[in-house]
């Protein structure tokens, strides 16, 4: 007897997902005897999309490297909201230092483990996308080009929201932040300005690079784990929406990752070694205007009359991306 | 075994002999034969496990020390100057998060403007980082002080700080024993820390502090800084039973019946007493090794018979005075001893022994200012001075300085 | 206390000349000091290295002013440094050339000291012979013990065989008892 795959989609519903699946497919998030490695408890905002994705993050390493894991993250709303003395939301082994070295720390925690004998044990490094593509930089760089054994994920919810959101260099082209206010002949963000960090970790050759965002758990389960699997320097970069940065209501957060992917704004990949070797394709294109719209980032665009050439510009960068990727495929 | 070899060489030795299990290393001058050296023992095999990590800055090359350090690992890196400036942040949160750290300061003056020689700028700029400062006399100590160090610092959970002269030490050759490995072994147990990150004991480090807390923390801290003062004589005497050789956290030289002692720091120390021998009894000399903690209570007690104290500093802190020199005021307070603060060698100018007389014969004729610039060419700042009160427009100083101070190379000395 | 000072460029082996000269002399059961005074690391800039040596461990730290002898590696740099600047009346002086002293434009310095302690050698010659390569540093050291009589060329040949490779150590030791041949023959003589 022949059998096929069936393919089951997160489609905005809870109908249909794990309760389907055979035990051994479902998400770790699930499973009730997950770790729970973000705890509840917490000071998160409500809707928060960081301390969702860093528990799914971190549950999937900890299953990954059957709890042999520490984890090393980077000052910012992750540290602050899990950490507030003397209380702990952290069911890991955790180390935070500065705001600029997470990716160095977690080098020196790596070779500690190497130099004892315990490189059993696996590092996760994480930080927001201020610590990680602006101040920690030349840090990650440079665990990158010597390809120590540390996986660094970076929650980037494009700005530095835990001290008032202001302008990152993953801040997206037009968005309101408190530095790149929504006044003058250009408001908001720039265009022509940030920087990739998926490709820039691509072009350092590493052994895996990956995007991932909070609204494809399976995906991204699977990406930890399959970063898990290998050794050397690893990157993985998830969009968290932000309400309170992006002006998104608390329960749009999984909604509006998903619609990001869905326009193309944010392209799901996987890259080894600086080559592309997969990509998540986009079912049910929508235009960027769906994913915009819900955001007072955006709002300055929606007025009377539209920006509608900043709009066009936006939806350039996404059919960019979908023709640089190949997000549309035939299937679709 | 007693060696002619280079300073650098024989802390990088030393320092081998201590085991240590990751060392971050960025270059900078004048410490690069420490870590060369270091790097060059893990690269043969012959230090071993250890992981060397050529980091991308000095700020990485901290930041991998605390990773390293938290993690379990005996650590150590060495930095100077701008480096050491540039893991500023670092060195706080190493500090303030209980971490054995031990690095070697090779002793740089801090630009601007840019200035690869000797003086203390770099590690008294961050006195209060909250490490244990400790400053070589020669080569020899230097040796001590870094094993010594990693005791201390294991004992105490606090990173230590090594200050050796860059050049003046680092680059001389001289008589040097490297402790024997059993003679380290003995005295240096395997870290083992109470406080580690571990996956059968997981821990959160780093936590934020609000107001309700952070004075404690932060007292606490204080109280923990201090108890190297008591700590520092034990662990050189049993240092010195294991190797014959002593250092200590201040040493007194001619200072019984002296009525002019100067107080100084590092490798100065040698010229001062080379001086000092050609002059009469009544000038004597102190020797600060450990400055942080500051051991105020034994300086009060070296200085006790003193008229006046002259602190011979290389360093000082622009627009206020002496840097050594307010710390011995504070610890000689109430007393009617007169301080001098006499600031020398500053970006690698030579203190001679015919200078350290001048200072001598200008306090005992009572002509020693309470701050004076040792060897300062006068006629250089008057010319500037000059220059600068006709001309009006704003602009900094150095580029004009040096057409008057001439050209440095052909100079000796 | 006996005190040298040593002058050359960059990439002469300046310093290496006096920290191996500080080797020999703790070789020959003395106290000695070496250390050098330079700039950035540039092929070419002047350099200089000093060495003490002493029956008695060596304190002071400061640059060598009143040297007892002065070692010029590069002959172009006497009348760009003042490298005989606090010498000893009765000090001495070798410097690498193939001029004559009064061709050096330092007759009267010669003159001014004792018999024969302000000599050349052709210490760049002499390596080449037996180097291969003009490096006259070590050269140097061999005619520094000939006429000091200082340190031991035993105790230089040491310090020499323990610093470098096999090959490099046996060439450089030949052209240093070279020079320290000629040298004893001239002033010895």
């Amino acid at each position: 007897m022949t059998t096929q795959g069936v393919k089951f989609y997160q489609v905005g519903s809870r109908a249909v997902g794990n309760r389907l699946l055979d035990p051994s497919l479902r998400t770790e998030q699930a499973n009730p005897d997950r770790r729970n490695a973000l705890n509840s408890g917490h000071r998160a905002c409500q809707g928060c999309g960081e301390a969702l994705a860093a528990r799914y993050v971190v549950d999937a390493a900890v299953r990954a490297t059957n709890g042999r894991l520490l984890a090393v993250n980077a000052t910012g709303c992750l540290e602050v909201f899990s950490t507030p003395y003397p209380e702990s939301s952290w069911q890991v082994p955790w180390l935070h230092s500065l705001f600029a070295n997470a990716a160095s720390v977690a080098t020196g925690v790596s070779a500690a483990l190497k130099a004892s004998g315990r490189d059993d044990i696996r590092v996760l490094a994480q930080g927001g996308d201020g610590g990680t593509v602006d101040i920690g930089f030349a840090c990650l760089s440079g665990m990158f080009e010597r390809n120590d054994d540390v996986l660094y994920v970076c929650y980037d919810n494009e700005a530095y929201m835990n001290t008032g959101v202001q302008r990152s260099g993953a801040t997206p082209p037009a968005a309101r932040t408190a530095t790149s206010e929504a006044v003058g002949p250009q408001p908001g963000n720039r265009f022509g300005t940030g920087k990739d960090m998926a490709r820039i970790a691509m072009a350092h050759e590493i052994p895996y690079v990956a995007t991932a965002t909070v609204a494809e758990l399976h995906d991204l389960e699977a990406k930890v784990e399959r970063a898990m699997s290998m050794r050397g320097a690893r990157y993985l970069h998830v969009l968290v929406p932000c309400p309170l940065g992006w002006g998104s209501a608390p329960s749009d957060t999984i909604r509006l990752a998903r619609l990001a992917q869905r326009t193309g704004l944010f392209p799901l990949f996987e890259a080894e070694h600086g080559e592309v070797t997969s990509v998540q394709p986009i079912r049910g294109r929508v235009p960027v205007e769906e994913y915009l719209r819900p955001q007072k980032r955006y709002s300055h665009l929606f007025k009377d009359p539209p920006a509608t050439a900043v709009i066009e510009a936006i939806q350039a960068i996404a059919d960019r991306n979908i023709q640089r990727y190949g997000l549309l495929s035939e299937e679709a | 075994m007693r060696e002619q070899i280079e300073g650098s060489r024989a802390i990088a030795q030393t320092v081998a002999r201590c085991r240590p299990q990751v060392v971050p290393a960025y270059p900078i001058t004048p410490q690069t034969h420490i870590v060369e050296a270091v790097g060059a023992m893990v690269k043969a095999g012959t230090l071993t496990p250890c992981e060397f990590i050529t980091v991308e800055s000095e700020f990485a090359a901290m930041s991998a020390a605390i990773g390293a350090s938290a993690a379990g690992a005996r650590t150590y890196t060495a930095t100077a100057s701008q480096g050491l400036l540039y893991m500023a942040e670092a060195l706080f949160n190493a500090s303030g998060m209980g971490l054995p750290v031990v690095m070697t300061v090779a002793n740089r003056a801090i630009g601007a403007p840019i200035n690869i020689w000797n003086d203390h700028s770099d590690s008294m700029s961050q006195r209060d980082c909250g490490w244990i400062q400790l400053y070589a006399e020669d080569n020899q100590a230097a040796v001590g002080l870094h094993v010594i160090a990693f005791r201390l610092a294991e004992e105490l959970s606090l990173p230590v700080m090594v200050c050796v002269d860059g050049f003046v030490l680092t680059h001389a050759v001289e008589p040097i024993e490297v402790p024997a490995a059993d003679v380290v072994d003995g005295y240096l147990p395997p870290f083992h820390p109470r406080q580690v990150l571990d996956p059968d004991d997981p821990i959160t480090i780093g936590a934020m502090v609000g107001p309700e807390a952070y004075t404690e923390v932060r007292y606490l801290a204080h109280h923990q800084l201090n108890r190297a003062r008591d700590r520092m004589p034990e662990l050189a005497e049993e240092y010195a039973l294991a190797s014959g050789y002593r250092v200590s956290a201040l040493s007194k030289y001619r200072v019984d019946g002296a009525r002019v002692v100067i107080v100084t720091l590092g490798s100065v120390s040698g010229t001062i007493k080379d001086a000092l021998d050609e002059v009469d009894d009544s000038v004597g000399l102190v020797t600060i090794t450990l400055y942080r903690p500051f051991p105020a209570d034994e300086i009060r007690a070296a200085l006790a018979c003193a008229d006046h104290v002259i602190v011979l500093e290389r360093a000082f802190a622009p627009g206020a005075g002496g840097v050594v020199a307010a710390d011995v005021g504070a610890a000689l307070s109430g007393l009617p001893t007169r301080v001098s603060t006499v600031v020398a060698g500053l970006g690698g100018r030579a203190v001679t022994k015919a200078s350290v007389r001048g200072v001598i014969d200008d306090a005992k004729a009572d002509r020693l200012p309470s701050l004076s610039f040792l060897d300062l060419r006068t006629d250089v700042i008057d010319h500037e001075l000059a220059r600068q009160a006709e001309a009006d427009r704003p602009g900094p100083q150095t580029q004009a300085l040096l057409r008057t101070a001439g050209v440095p190379a052909s100079r000796i000395g | 206390m006996f005190e040298i000072r040593l002058h050359g460029r960059g990439g002469q082996g300046v310093v290496t000349a006096a920290e191996l000269l500080s080797v020999a002399a703790f070789l020959d059961g003395k106290e000695a000091q070496a250390f050098p005074s330079f700039g950035s690391e540039r092929m070419g800039a002047p350099v200089m290295a000093f060495c003490r040596i002493s029956d008695t461990p060596i304190r002071v730290r400061e640059p060598v002013t009143n040297p007892d002898v002065v070692i010029v590696i590069d002959a172009s740099l006497l009348h760009h440094v003042d490298v005989f600047s606090g010498l000893a009346p009765d000090g001495y002086v070798l410097i690498n050339s193939t001029r004559t002293l009064d061709e050096l434009g330092i007759g009267e310095l010669a003159e001014r000291h004792p018999h024969n302690r302000i000599i050349t050698v052709v210490a760049s010659d002499i390596a080449r012979e037996h180097i291969g390569r003009p490096l006259p540093n070590v050269c140097l050291l061999g005619a520094f013990s000939a006429l000091t009589r200082t340190v031991s060329i035993g105790s230089i040949e040491t310090a020499v065989h323990e610093r470098f490779s096999e090959l490099v150590a046996k060439a450089n030791i030949a052209a240093a008892r070279d020079a320290y041949d000629r040298v004893e023959v001239a002033s010895h003589a």
